[in-house]
């Protein structure tokens, strides 16, 4: 019998000490998810009760509302050109720091400064300026040979506002790919020069394969991010996602829809599609990591 | 050995070259908030301002609506104090519980944990507005702050990681001396984790300052605005004359955060090496 006592208080100590996230889970998460995919099949306008329309917002965002599939298009842009640069980046930066230097813990600082003071408002407000008609971007332009561009003219252009202040947050992924790096057994390279290995052959055959499953991760991560990018398109276009919808994000179009239409049944059926999209998204990377994924078998 | 010197030379102008790149960005926000704000754009591909004024600074402090900028730092100070203890304390208890104890669904919850780091917020956005607006902590701190008292996932994570790295004979020795689970956590496990506690205040600090979103939402009174809304204000008023103010104010509520960034850099960089925080 006390056994079966202490057995209980395990498990009450256990659940006691977890109890902040199993709470904070159940209000803040999974009732607010199966919420608002229950809101999704209404009307709501926060002010009197939601109403019942079956499947009348999805068929409305599908067949609807033009507005909502330039916003879709305008995140896949963002997400898949702005993601893979980032990465490229990140990877060219992190070979290039992956060295004994003394100078090398200073470039490292100064490139990842940039993701640290990268999500505030300060930094949005100097982007929108950088790339004013008369902003340094466009200068630089000139000094090269091109023509200045007229970036809260042109949609197309906009967006590139949006990708390259995600671009120049590489910092993040550049550290977790120098820890990677870090982790390859130097014996590798030194077997693999023995061999007659150059290089590129050492590039290719050591380092990315034993990197595959730090870029899984970051890609899943910073994916997963790019979808819910929201303070530089609120700032850079002053909330309205302009011009011609160029820079609305679908978090943008989605806190619009709820927060400044309130139409709450419609935002939530929006956010169920971009969980559902996230998920797939996910998914998919994962069931391709297998053929692209190397994972060491342990050895003692 | 010259074209060793060579490579390293041009190794070290590609290295520093993007460097300085990377950060002429904010140089050149910081050097236009001493210009002239008509001068601003004329002279926009010279960093050196001429004259150098302080006028941006004195201006941009006044505020807007007779709110000087010191009410906001204050109101986002309180923001990140607040939040940031929630976050630590409680991320602290339930990582213990997850890496030291034994308990059925341990791995169940752990795993629902990680699921969580996944998920787009927005999904939730609107009935957690709904359940705020119906529990009437509408235009008040209290949606931004109460939900850090609950764990964030990703310092969970991070002091699980550290945990684990700690030898469990300690606790082991410490139940035998008959020490109860809460004083083997508040005792002998907080004091070794501090370093990842840290580490977990500092991004705490980070995104609680830099957050609009939860302000946008939950704060209606300018005079209980953050500085990320006070910037927005002076956004929304934009006009020639107020750029250097913009400019100027833009650079104050960075210093706060540069100032945590070089003294705590060492934290920083293990904390998104170590668990991929986002930095």
């Amino acid at each position: 019998m006390p056994m079966r006592f202490a057995a209980w208080k395990n498990q009450l100590t256990g659940y006691a000490f977890i109890s902040p996230f199993l709470l904070g889970f159940l209000i803040f998460t999974a009732f607010p998810i199966a919420a608002s995919l229950y809101l999704s099949f209404t009307d709501y306008d926060l002010f009197t009760a939601p109403s019942w329309v079956g499947f009348e917002q999805y068929e409305r965002m599908f067949a609807g509302d033009p507005k909502f599939w330039r916003s879709l298009r305008v995140t896949f842009l963002y997400v898949f050109v702005g993601v893979p640069l980032r990465l490229t980046f990140a990877l060219l930066i992190a070979l290039l720091l992956n060295r004994a230097s003394r100078a090398v813990g200073l470039y490292r600082t100064v490139y990842y400064l940039p993701s640290i003071i990268g999500g505030s408002v300060a930094v949005s407000i100097m982007w929108r300026n950088l790339y004013g008609d008369e902003g340094i971007i466009n200068l630089a332009l000139n000094l090269i040979g091109l023509e200045s561009v007229r970036w809260f003219a042109d949609p197309a252009a906009a967006l590139w506002m949006l990708i390259t202040l995600s671009v120049w947050q590489f910092g993040s992924s550049m550290l977790i790919f120098l820890a990677g790096l870090k982790n390859i057994p130097p014996s590798l390279y030194e077997a693999a020069s023995v061999d007659g290995a150059n290089p590129l052959q050492r590039f290719f055959r050591i380092t990315m394969p034993l990197l595959t499953p730090v870029i899984l991760f970051n890609t899943i991560m910073q994916t997963i991010a790019a979808f819910m990018t929201f303070i530089p398109a609120y700032i850079i276009s002053k909330g309205e996602g302009g011009p011609l919808d160029g820079t609305l994000l679908y978090s943008l179009y989605l806190f619009r829809q709820a927060f400044v239409f309130y139409d709450m049944g419609y935002a939530s059926a929006m956010a169920w599609i971009l969980l559902l999209i996230v998920a797939l998204l996910t998914a998919l990377v994962f069931a391709t990591s297998k053929y692209w994924v190397f994972y060491e078998t342990k050895e003692d | 050995m010259t074209g060793k010197r060579l490579r390293r030379a041009a190794y070290h102008f590609l290295a520093a070259g993007g460097a300085f790149l990377m950060v002429y960005p904010v140089i050149w926000l910081f050097m236009s908030s001493f210009k002239p704000s008509e001068l601003i754009f004329v002279t926009a591909g010279k960093l050196i301002p001429d004259p150098w004024i302080w006028d941006n600074y004195v201006t941009g402090w006044k505020g807007i609506g007779g709110l000087h900028f010191g009410i906001f730092i204050k109101n986002s100070l309180v923001l990140v104090v607040l939040a940031t203890i929630g976050a630590v304390l409680s991320s602290a208890l339930v990582a213990f519980g997850f890496a030291r104890l034994k308990f059925k669904g341990n791995k169940f919850w752990f795993a629902v944990m990680m699921m969580t780091l996944m998920l787009p917020f927005e999904v939730a956005l609107v009935p957690q507005y709904i359940l705020f607006a119906k529990l009437g902590w509408l235009n008040s701190i209290k949606p931004i702050v109460v939900p850090a008292y609950f764990g964030a996932p990703f310092f969970i994570f991070l002091m699980i990681q550290f945990i684990r790295s700690i030898p469990s004979e300690l606790d082991e020795a410490a139940t035998i001396d008959g020490c109860g689970k809460f004083r083997l956590f508040w005792q002998i496990i907080v004091p070794l984790i501090m370093p990842a506690m840290a580490t977990a205040a500092i991004f705490s600090f980070y995104w609680r300052w830099e957050d609009l979103l939860g302000p946008l939402l939950y704060l209606n009174r300018p005079s209980s605005y953050p500085v990320s809304m006070a910037l927005k204000m002076y956004l929304d008023a934009e006009t020639i004359s107020n750029w250097g103010a913009m400019f100027a104010m833009s650079v104050v509520s960075l210093i706060p955060v540069l100032i945590v960034f070089f003294l705590f850099q060492r934290q920083i960089v293990e904390g998104i090496s170590t668990s991929g925080l986002k930095g």
